[in-house]
Order: C-alpha cells, then sequence, then structure tokens
C-alpha cells in the first residue's frame, strides 16, 4: 500500500474512530438533561446552557480526530 | 495529493473554494507569515476599535444604540470572568478574557458572514483569522502566559508547589498538562472553525442552493460556542492557577 491510499484510510479511520465516543457521551449527556428538564422544567434554561458548553467540549474530541485527518490528507508529513 | 487537487479543480464555485493549505505568503525579513491572515485580523481588530469608540464617544447616563449593545457585551464579559473566577478575583482578568473573547467571536462570525472570498488574491484566500492554526496557537500560548503569570504573580514560586501538591508521582502528568492546554485550545479552536468552512464547501460543491444554509447557522452557532469556550476556559485554567489544588483558600 502507498503512503497516499495509507494516508487516506487513516484520515477516515481518524474521523470515524474519534466520533464513537463523544457520540455516546453527548447521547448521554444530553439524555440527562431532557430527564433533567422533565424533572425540573424550571431549570431549563439554565440546564440547557450548561448542556450546550458541555456537547461542545465532547464536539471537540472528534475535531482533534478531524484535525488530524485534515492534517493526513493536506499536510501530510510523510507524503 | 492527487485526489485532493482534483477535487479543488472540480469545484468551480468561486464562493465556497476548497483550497485547504494554501497561503498568500508575505515575507519579513527572515520570516514568512501567512498575509491573508494578517488582513483578516487587522480588520476585525478595526471593526472591534472602532465599536468601542463609537460606544464609548459620547457616553450617556440612559445607554442607547450602539452604547448599550457595547453595555451589555461588556456585562456578558463580566458575567462569564465572574462564573469562572470568582467574585473577589475577576476583574482584573476582565480585559484579558474579553479580548479573547471579542476577536475570536468577531473573527469566526466574519469569517461566516463576510463574502470574503469575492476577493481575488494571488495565492491563497480571505477567511477567518482563525482558519489559521497560528492565529489559534497564538491565542492558546497567550492564555498560557496568562494563567502562569496569575499563578507566579499570586504566589510567587510557591506557585510550582502545585506540580507536586497531592503527590510527586503525578509530576510527569502536571508539566504535560501544561503543554496539553494550549494544544487542546488551540486545536479545537482551529478545528471547529476549519471543520465549519469545509463543510459549507462541501455542500455548495453538491448543491450550490438553499441547501447550505442551515449548515451555514450551525457553523454560526458552533462558532459563538466555541469563542465562548475559549473565553471560559482561559477564565477557569487562569482560576486554577491562582486557587490551587486544594481550595484550601476558600475559606474567609
Amino acid at each position: 500500500m502507498d503512503i497516499n491510499a495509507a494516508s487516506v484510510i487513516a484520515a477516515a479511520l481518524a474521523i470515524g474512530l474519534a466520533a464513537i465516543g463523544p457520540g455516546i457521551g453527548q447521547g448521554n449527556a444530553s439524555g440527562q438533561a431532557v430527564a433533567g428538564i422533565a424533572r425540573q422544567p424550571e431549570a431549563e434554561g439554565k440546564i440547557r446552557g450548561t448542556l450546550l458548553l458541555t456537547l461542545a467540549f465532547m464536539e471537540s474530541l472528534t475535531i482533534y480526530g478531524l484535525v488530524v485527518a485534515l492534517v493526513l490528507l493536506f499536510a501530510n508529513p510523510f507524503a | 495529493m492527487e485526489i485532493l487537487d482534483s477535487l479543488i479543480v472540480v469545484n468551480s464555485y468561486t464562493l465556497a473554494e476548497l483550497e485547504v493549505g494554501e497561503h498568500f505568503l508575505w515575507k519579513i525579513g527572515n520570516f514568512t507569515v501567512h498575509g491573508q491572515v494578517f488582513l483578516t485580523s487587522w480588520i476585525v481588530i478595526g471593526v472591534l476599535l472602532i465599536a468601542s469608540l463609537a460606544a464609548t464617544r459620547n457616553i450617556q447616563m440612559v445607554p442607547s444604540g450602539i452604547q448599550n449593545f457595547m453595555e451589555y457585551a461588556l456585562e456578558f464579559i463580566r458575567d462569564l470572568a465572574k462564573n469562572q473566577l470568582g467574585e473577589k478575583e475577576y476583574r482584573p482578568w476582565v480585559p484579558f478574557i474579553g479580548t479573547l473573547f471579542l476577536f475570536i467571536f468577531v473573527s469566526n462570525w466574519s469569517g461566516a458572514l463576510v463574502p470574503w472570498k469575492l476577493i481575488e488574491l494571488p495565492s491563497g484566500e480571505l477567511a477567518a483569522p482563525t482558519n489559521d492554526i497560528n492565529t489559534t496557537v497564538a491565542l492558546a500560548l497567550l492564555t498560557s502566559l496568562a494563567y502562569f503569570y496569575a499563578g507566579l504573580s499570586r504566589k510567587g514560586l510557591g506557585y510550582f508547589r502545585r506540580y507536586i501538591e497531592p503527590t510527586p508521582i503525578l509530576l510527569p502528568i502536571a508539566i504535560l498538562e501544561d503543554f496539553t492546554k494550549p494544544l487542546s485550545l488551540s486545536f479545537r479552536l482551529f478545528g471547529n472553525i476549519v471543520a465549519d468552512e469545509l463543510v459549507v464547501a462541501v455542500f455548495v460543491l453538491l448543491v450550490p442552493l438553499f441547501v447550505p444554509l442551515p449548515v451555514m447557522a450551525l457553523g454560526l452557532f458552533t462558532s459563538a460556542i466555541q469563542a465562548l469556550i475559549f473565553a471560559t476556559l482561559a477564565g477557569a485554567y487562569i482560576h486554577e492557577a491562582i486557587e490551587g489544588h486544594g481550595g484550601e483558600e476558600h475559606e474567609e
């Protein structure tokens, strides 16, 4: 396998695998937030704000994978 | 790479060209700098300067217009800093955190709202300043400097006690943390902005009309959140440096 093909596959794996964990985490967090809102509808604003912030934190883990993928595709140090 | 080169060739819509790794290079002495980043960040700085000058030029007791808006922005930033740093410590750090927030926010939104790509450059293209890893690394390193300064000025050399505070076994991890903090800050911001831009570009490539609009709206939302996160994390890191691990300074 030449280095270009390997890099493309590695990029796909990087973003794909990096999406698994944050996906599970975001699902958990959102589910808990919905449960929290259902229990205490008056706290919705606060819960939503915190949820968005934490979702963005989890999202950034996938984004790290994306950065690696982009480096492999556009600024490959080996090709 | 050949695949990506062909992707760039296929895309003929000038509003969303996929150009990654192309730069408008300036040579200053021995340094090569990315000119397009300088141009856009000067514009962003100019916008911020003009807005703050216009807001403070004619201050009224009852604010209206731009003064009202800027007071709202200031209040927002102050609350942000207060939430992270606490009532007593937050005031000296409002300018720093506020500058970070406003610069990143206006940069991100300028990338999404201003049709930079209509302006032709010899090479590369204008985009949000935060679309370039150098900008975000600079901002993240400034944050690192800020929290080191905060800790050192507060505790002197005792600041370094926090590396061995619970147990010296964690020393390597504590040192590593100082490197991962700016790394994650810069990659998070850079990755999010580039991801937005790429997703929008790919959508425009596939369907040039209307379909990319929701994605663009989502991009506006995430870039605002990213500015908020950067500022929040800067505040949190500074607070951590000031306060120390055990939180033993809480009682007073």
